[in-house]
């Protein structure tokens, strides 16, 4: 089981951010279940996914998993 | 035993003390009482030190009060902060340790530009991760939605159903920041902040400062001919990380605190005449509708759409305009959803009077759900 995939358990796309996250709006966020186990909070690059999409973690950038939509 | 509140909004020209002062002087000449009374001081507060650049805040609303001495204490639970403040008073005084316990929450939130806000609220998240990842508290309302009308086919009316009822409420306080009466129409259509929230869904960012003056009940008549009694009061805590928590549709600390607090009233959901609830987004009352006992899982958007929850329902849910409408002053949130129900308690709610208002309850949430306070009160 890999910490590096997982599914969507639930997302928003942010449109109102802190002042340190004001050039990527809009932008989106999600919490993954992993399938190794577990929750986590990350970004979503490329396509926007929904609630049960299967994503794959494609990079970790400053401790921040960055997931794309797979399948 | 006596209330006292600011009006909030955006005051430019006052700054966290003189609000805190004016909500304090007006609760003590409320209670009949004066500063050498007061055996204890408690305020409720959450970012002072990140909005306005002020530590040490107890004493130092305390002593502008001209309270000398006694014990003065900050209490910080994020939006929960003056819920929390006040269930530590209430403890003090149900223990003996204190007779006369002066309660303020304040917060003085419009000095800083709305990103700078954003930021300092988002520190009531994780901040090593759900925060670092781009959250925002409105994302992660926002999650809580979409998870919401995933599992139980909640919809964006049900949401807009919230923001026009709290508003329509509102347009009838003088107090509150916002008076304006808005329609569904509106209300679905609002500057999306995070999907599915658009502004409609969010309260406001306020000053302003409300009190609260506390004693054994044996004493009453020294304060007031109208007292209102404690009849439960419970404070709970959960996971500050919404990914930690197993389910982010309900909120565990709600139903803890709730729990307690229904069971040290002695009664249930059902005899709860009027609430105060913490509408920080509108998800956040349909959620606490359900913890709460008010509506089965799943259904508060229905129930609040049915009209339920309106001024002229069964079941009352801010009349004061809740967060929404009357303001989210986050420090002083939880102290002045006590003030409204007093004033609804002792008639004295003006043109938003609801006839049944013998019992009220207060839910006072801080984070996305890490602590709660559930007061109960009762007019003797």
């Amino acid at each position: 089981m890999s910490d590096a995939t997982g599914t969507i358990y639930t997302e928003t796309v942010v449109h109102s951010a802190t002042e340190a996250f004001a050039p990527d709006v809009p932008y989106q966020t999600a919490i993954v279940a992993l399938d190794s186990g577990g929750r986590v909070t990350g970004r979503i690059s490329g396509e926007r996914v929904r609630i049960d999409d299967r994503v794959a973690r494609v990079e970790i950038r400053d401790g921040v998993p960055f997931f794309r939509k797979i399948g | 035993m006596g209330i006292g509140k600011t009006p909030f909004g955006a005051f430019p020209g006052r700054d966290l003390r003189s609000l805190a002062v004016e909500a304090g002087e007006k609760c003590l000449t409320s209670g009949h009482t004066d500063p050498s009374q007061i055996d204890a001081f408690f305020l409720g507060n959450f970012a002072g030190p990140s909005f306005v650049g002020q530590n040490h805040l107890a004493p130092y609303v305390s002593t502008a009060l001209g309270i000398q001495g006694v014990p003065a204490t900050r209490v910080e639970a994020a939006c929960a902060s003056s819920g929390s403040a006040l269930f530590h008073a209430y403890t003090g005084v149900a223990s003996g340790v204190y007779d006369t316990v002066l309660v303020i929450g304040v917060e003085k939130m419009t000095s800083q530009p709305t990103p700078r806000v954003t930021e300092i609220l988002a520190g009531a998240g994780d901040c090593a991760g759900e925060i670092k990842a781009g959250s925002t508290f409105a994302s992660l309302f926002a999650m809580i939605a979409r998870r919401h009308m995933h599992e139980f086919g909640t919809t964006r009316e049900h949401l807009a159903a919230v923001a026009v009822k709290n508003h329509a409420n509102g347009a009838l306080n003088p107090d509150a920041q916002m008076r304006k009466v808005i329609t569904i129409e509106q209300a679905m259509a609002g500057k999306p902040i995070a999907d599915p929230l658009n502004l409609y869904d969010c309260s406001l960012i306020s000053d302003g400062a409300a009190a609260v003056l506390i004693a054994p009940a044996g004493r009453a008549a020294e304060f007031t001919d109208k007292p209102v009694r404690v009849l439960g009061i419970a404070q709970a805590s959960d996971f500050v990380a919404l990914d930690q928590k197993p389910d982010i549709t309900t909120f565990p600390a709600v139903r803890r605190a709730s729990a307690k607090a229904y069971r040290m009233a002695g009664v249930g959901p059902a005899d709860i005449q009027l609430a105060e609830l913490h509408d920080c987004f509108t998800i956040a009352e349909i959620v606490a509708i359900e913890d709460l006992g008010f509506a089965p899982r799943g259904q508060g958007g229905p129930f609040t759409l049915a009209g339920h929850t309106a001024r002229t329902g069964d079941k009352p849910i801010n009349t004061s305009g809740g967060l929404k409408s009357k303001g989210h002053p986050v420090g002083a949130t939880g102290v002045a959803q006590i003030c409204d129900l007093v004033l609804q308690m002792r008639c004295e709610a003006g043109e938003r009077q609801v006839p049944r208002h013998s019992l009220g309850l207060a839910q006072n949430l801080g984070g996305s759900g890490a602590t709660c306070v559930v007061t109960i009160l009762g007019t003797v």
